[in-house]
């Protein structure tokens, strides 16, 4: 009989667990209508800076594409005219593709570049539906002149925050409908940076 | 007013009361299924720490539609070693059959009758008769879909119904003495008083498992193993067709948790004097705790190895429900009223 009994609690036992998790609180995030902040200095997708008087840092001089592990870099550079200076050097970039199929993301490029020209951004969400559509050039990487000038990771929050690892979750404005797009500047999630999270 | 609604129902033919019954029924009984099958997906992501479905609709309550609709648009394969007639007629044999047993379910009980498509005398006989019929729809499908994944799904399939079936018939025959009628209605009268489940639990607990079972459900759903077998006996289908396997699972499910309402808990008959909730109402819940009462042991228990799975109903369950059966009728026989 002894057995038996045993056998039975051992199911009971199962049975109370899996009752028991019906009603826990699930870790889930709601992502995109709910999103989780991740680290200040995170590698996402690349930005091409300007100085405060809106020209181009960028000076083409191909350190990035050079630094590049992954090859994903293409930069060809040109002349500024006299009477429309894009960069207070000589040169400009003339052509500035990433292929973002191909980065690792490993941030040799903001390492290489002597202008802290292109920078690595906090941003993610780059789902498209074709692989053409993932070879971003000047139109998408440099900042618009509204926009200011780019953020330097040297000047965002460094260090191990105190809450690492903590889930801050806060409604996006993002819907599911245009969540598609999202990368595109001026309807990223604006956040309060608030430390890193797992 | 109601002798005129009476006079009225009279010059109608019956068979258009019935037809009319069987349409009702059916769209109740599938609506039923497209929502016990959400039922079972949200309560099985609780208990496994998901939110469960929740982008269609709030709650996720239109996801039915979003699935129907899916399935709809979903091309029609028939492999080329399939037998073509077969193949397409499996689907149908089990869906039939499922629909089948609900023409002589009661569901409740006014003073103008039953409510239920038919009242047959000998209910429980019928539903056991039609559902048995149902193994062909999955022994057909698995051998004509001329592929070996689906056809060892039908071959294991063939032998746990036909071996759980024994066992479960058994354990119902206990109630049937009790009762002194097959007649569903007339089971649910004989629990006025006391509920078999209390004279009968070993009965019923033979009942639950053999269900399981008969249903093909976790633990017991080794006719479509995924980890073994692929889908089992429907590997082969798509479309629609799987659809209609898969409607066919669920109302055999429904089926069996009526059935269990009906001889072990009383039905419709109100527990605790509560006659204030209608008896369909206590109907619908009854047979809601046992559709709850299957996800949770699917969620919970892995599934059984075939030969165990095969020991267990030869060796303990059906000598187990013999043995029920026995001192149930000697003590019927002995013991004075």
């Amino acid at each position: 009989m002894y057995p038996f009994a045993r056998a039975i609690s051992a199911l009971a036992k199962g049975f109370a667990t899996t009752l028991q998790f019906a009603f826990q609180k699930k870790p889930t995030i709601q992502y995109p209508t709910v999103k989780k902040q991740h680290a200040p200095r995170f590698h996402g997708l690349h930005e091409l800076r300007r100085y405060d008087d809106g020209k181009e840092r960028c000076i083409g001089c191909e350190l990035c594409s050079i630094a590049c592990p992954a090859n994903a870099i293409t930069v060809i550079g040109a002349e500024n005219a006299p009477d429309d200076r894009r960069s207070p050097g000589e040169r400009f970039a003339g052509r500035y593709e990433i292929d973002e199929l191909r980065c690792i993301f490993c941030g040799l490029c903001e390492e290489a570049c002597p202008t802290d020209a292109i920078v690595l951004t906090p941003r993610f969400e780059m789902a498209d539906y074709r692989r053409g559509s993932f070879i971003y050039s000047k139109d998408r990487l440099l900042v618009p002149p509204e926009a200011g000038r780019g953020t330097s990771p040297d000047e965002r929050p460094g260090g191990i925050p105190a809450d690492l690892g903590a889930v801050i979750e806060q409604k996006s404005t993002v819907s599911i409908a245009d969540g598609y797009g999202a990368t595109h500047r001026g309807e990223i999630l604006k956040t309060e940076r608030k430390g890193l999270a797992g | 007013m109601i002798s005129q609604v009476a006079s009225v129902l009279d010059q109608v033919p019956w068979w258009l009361i019935v037809l009319v019954k069987s349409v009702v029924v059916l769209f109740v009984i599938l609506t039923v299924f497209a929502y016990s099958m959400l039922f079972e997906r949200k309560i099985m992501a609780w208990m496994q720490l998901r939110p469960g479905p929740n982008r269609v609709g709030p709650w996720g309550m239109m996801q039915p539609a979003a699935d129907a609709a899916k399935m709809l648009l979903k091309e029609d394969l028939t492999p080329s070693t399939a037998d073509p007639l077969i193949y397409k007629l499996a689907p149908f044999i089990s869906l039939v059959c499922a629909m089948g047993a609900f023409a002589v379910i009661p569901f409740s009980e006014s003073s103008a009758g039953l409510w239920g498509v038919g009242d047959v005398n000998a209910g429980i006989l019928v539903i056991f008769a039609i559902t048995s019929i149902g193994v062909y729809g999955i022994s057909l499908a698995g051998w004509s879909s001329g592929s070996k994944f689906p056809l060892l799904g039908t071959v294991r399939s063939t032998a746990q119904m036909i071996s759980y079936e024994l066992a479960m018939t058994m354990s119902v025959i206990g109630v049937l003495i009790l009762a002194g009628t097959t007649s569903l209605a007339g089971i649910v009268h004989a629990q006025a008083r006391l509920w078999y489940v209390v004279p009968q639990i070993f009965g019923f607990a033979i009942y639950i498992v053999t269900a399981v079972a008969e249903t093909n459900r976790a633990p017991f759903d080794l006719v479509e193993a995924e980890s073994e077998l692929v889908g089992g006996f429907h590997t082969e289908y798509s479309g629609l067709r799987f659809g209609l396997f898969f409607i066919a699972e669920y109302l055999n499910m429904i089926t069996v948790a009526c059935i269990a309402t009906l001889l072990f808990f009383g039905g419709w008959e109100a527990p605790f004097g509560l006659t204030v909730v209608p008896g369909l109402v206590w109907f619908v819940l009854k047979a809601a705790l046992f559709i709850f009462m299957y996800i949770w042991l699917r969620t919970t228990l892995p599934r059984l190895r075939y030969d165990r799975l095969m020991n267990f109903g030869w060796k303990f369950l059906l000598p187990a429900a013999t043995l029920n059966l026995m001192v149930t009728a000697a003590i019927v026989a002995f013991m004075p009223q």
